[in-house]
């Protein structure tokens, strides 16, 4: 299996205060990949390292075969055009309508027709489950499942390999949490994606995930599935799996 | 990555059909160039049978595959057969996806509205802002008259970090723009004196310009650029954040934390920035009068004791206090009324600083009328 990620000895630092101390991980291709751990532990500082946003003290991260850590700016963008990213509060733009914000990258990007990019962007908003009329709304006049869901939409309108979600269930109602689960599970065998993602919820991370990382005390206490997790001797798999999924 | 250049629409003109043929591995970012030959070549394609050829992909892109199955349904509406090669699994599931989930009758613009409809929303907006701003101001009085009826009411903590933050911090910048101005003003005015001789009086045209108008005026302007802006982008933010929200369940009026203090800060320390204002602004003149016309300093304040009477510095510090007020009511005013969303931030704080300094402006004049009438 070919591995899209790969995390090697990853140290971060902030002021004095050590967030990672040696991380090691990998992704492969077509997996959905958990950062799991106890609150502050660094899951999506780790996630925020990936996608380019904040720098490692040392180490390595190596992503779709470009290690980023000295990466030129061109390469940069073109890796930034291979992947989504769905941030934990949206970030959809405010003073865009549901649909300016999906087509952005459209038009930014390619030379398509706005007649192209209307299709397009059709085609995504029914595919995350959005009602066409949805589009023409702006964010602030929509509920939270909806704009994670147009959020989704605007990650997924360049047909990206990877998509990286921060938190998607949190903030959602347990039945919209469990369609999204099913929508990213229908999404990876319909576009071959690999998703990474930072989770807390149990639910999800039992019916999505193929592996993770479980981070705690500045390093990484057991990777793998979920049945390979579970089996670690570690006070907080024990305290997170246990006394969650009773 | 595709590679952009192999990417390319192949027409083939076969015994009973067209083929269109995809050649490369087209990414959404080239698949126009496949939508532009298919447009050329459906102008002059007379044919009763299309075979989309889709053999020599190994997987599609969502963009590419929308395109096609738009394709298929022209054709079929206009009866023309289409026929599909053999493909790749992926690029099949791709396919049936589309025609699954594309929708070509979406329209995601606006309602286009005619100039009647925009001039009447538009009036409508600008009488309800009105009524707004009297709702705002009302409220405002009901707390100054509580903090009037008990002073423990004023969040003094909050009032000093306001002074300190909007009122001292504001000093040096004023006493240099202001020392800067007495400077100008006086070279401008001591060209024109020195013809006639009447360089003594550069004193009178100071002292009273600078103490009654200049200073006043300059203050008011510097606060309402630096502090105005800053009230209404950082009550605008609390608004979008909800800790508005949160202030008021948890029973703290808004009003009384974030409004008063700012109010009674600016309040108090315009008169007193006025003071340094004048004082700077008298010295710049003071300078320019010994380096231009020779006058000595002492000559200088000689001069102005004389000449220069004790209630034009009180008309000057006497506006700070309405200056003051119309600032930070306009200031916080547009902080309140910033929407869900970012861009009305940015259009709030032009309207606060705007604003201000118009209503400073008007004001002014205002002043200028009644003290004149009153005979100061």
């Amino acid at each position: 299996m070919k591995k899209i990620i790969e995390v090697q000895n990853v140290v971060t630092k902030f002021g004095k205060n050590l967030v990672h101390d040696g991380l090691n991980l990998h992704v492969n291709e077509g997996e959905i990949y958990g950062f799991l751990g106890p609150s502050g532990c660094g899951k999506s500082t780790l996630m925020r390292e990936i996608i380019m946003l904040e720098k490692i003290k040392s180490g390595s991260i190596e992503l779709l075969g470009h290690k980023i850590e000295r990466i030129r700016s061109r390469a940069a963008q073109k890796i930034r055009m291979q992947w989504g990213v769905l941030f934990q509060s949206n970030a959809l733009f405010t003073s865009l309508t549901v649909a300016e914000n999906i087509a952005l990258s459209l038009q930014e990007y390619t030379k398509l027709s706005a007649e192209e990019i209307k299709d397009i962007v059709a085609f995504k908003i029914d595919i995350v489950g959005l009602k066409q009329f949805d589009g023409t709304l702006y964010p602030s006049e929509i509920s939270g499942g909806m704009k994670k869901k147009a959020a989704l939409a605007r990650a997924l309108v360049m047909d990206p390999k990877i998509l990286f979600l921060d938190e998607p269930t949190s903030g959602l109602d347990p039945i919209s949490a469990r369609e999204f689960d099913t929508l990213i599970l229908k999404l990876r065998e319909l576009l071959n994606l690999s998703v990474v993602m930072v989770s807390h919820d149990l639910t999800s991370i039992h019916n999505t995930l193929d592996r993770m990382a479980v981070i705690d005390n500045k390093t990484i206490v057991a990777e793998g599935t979920l049945e390979e997790v579970r089996e670690m001797k570690s006070p907080f798999i024990e305290r997170f799996f246990n006394e969650g999924l009773r | 990555m595709s590679d952009r250049r192999k990417v390319r629409l192949a027409i083939k003109h076969e015994e009973d059909f067209v083929r269109l043929k995809i050649l490369g591995n087209p990414g959404v970012e080239c698949v126009h160039v496949i939508a532009k030959e298919l447009k050329t070549a459906l102008t002059d394609l007379a044919t009763e049978t299309i075979m989309w050829d889709l053999s020599e992909l190994k997987q599609m892109d969502s963009a590419l595959a929308i395109l096609i199955v738009k394709d298929i349904q022209r054709a079929e509406n206009s009866e023309i057969e289409v026929l599909l090669s053999p493909m790749e699994h992926d690029v099949e599931k791709m396919l049936n996806m589309a025609k699954e989930h594309a929708h070509f009758d979406s329209s995601f613009e606006p309602d286009s509205r005619g100039f009647l409809e925009m001039t009447g929303e538009e009036s409508l907006r600008r009488f309800r802002d009105l009524g707004a701003f009297f709702g705002f101001f009302g409220q405002m009085s009901i707390i100054v008259m509580h903090s009037f009826y008990d002073f423990r009411h004023l969040r003094w903590k909050e009032t000093v970090f306001e002074i300190y933050e909007s009122g001292i911090k504001a000093l040096p910048i004023i006493v240099l723009t202001m020392f800067l101005i007495g400077v100008v003003v006086a070279y401008q005015s001591a060209s024109q004196l020195k013809i006639y001789g009447a360089n003594i009086f550069i004193v009178d045209m100071l002292g009273i310009s600078i103490l009654r108008e200049l200073a006043p005026m300059l203050t008011a302007i510097i606060i309402a650029g630096r502090s105005g802006s800053s009230y209404a982008a950082q009550i605008g933010v609390m608004k979008i954040t909800e800790e508005l929200d949160a202030m008021r369940t948890m029973g703290f009026d808004p009003y009384a934390f974030l409004v008063l203090p700012r109010m009674v800060a600016l309040m108090i320390m315009m008169p007193i920035l006025i003071f340094f204002a004048d004082i700077a602004g008298v010295v710049g003149g003071m300078l320019i009068a010994k380096v231009e016309l020779g006058l000595s300093p002492s000559q200088f304040l000689e001069r102005f004791v004389e000449v220069v009477k004790v209630k034009h510095f009180w008309i000057g510090i006497i506006k700070g206090p309405f200056f003051a007020l119309l600032i930070a009511t306009i200031g916080i005013y547009r902080g309140l009324q910033v929407k869900n969303d970012t861009q009305s931030i940015g259009f709030n704080t032009t309207k606060a600083v705007v604003e201000s300094i118009f209503a400073v402006i008007i004001c002014d004049a205002f002043f200028s009328i009644i003290f004149t009438n009153l005979g100061y």
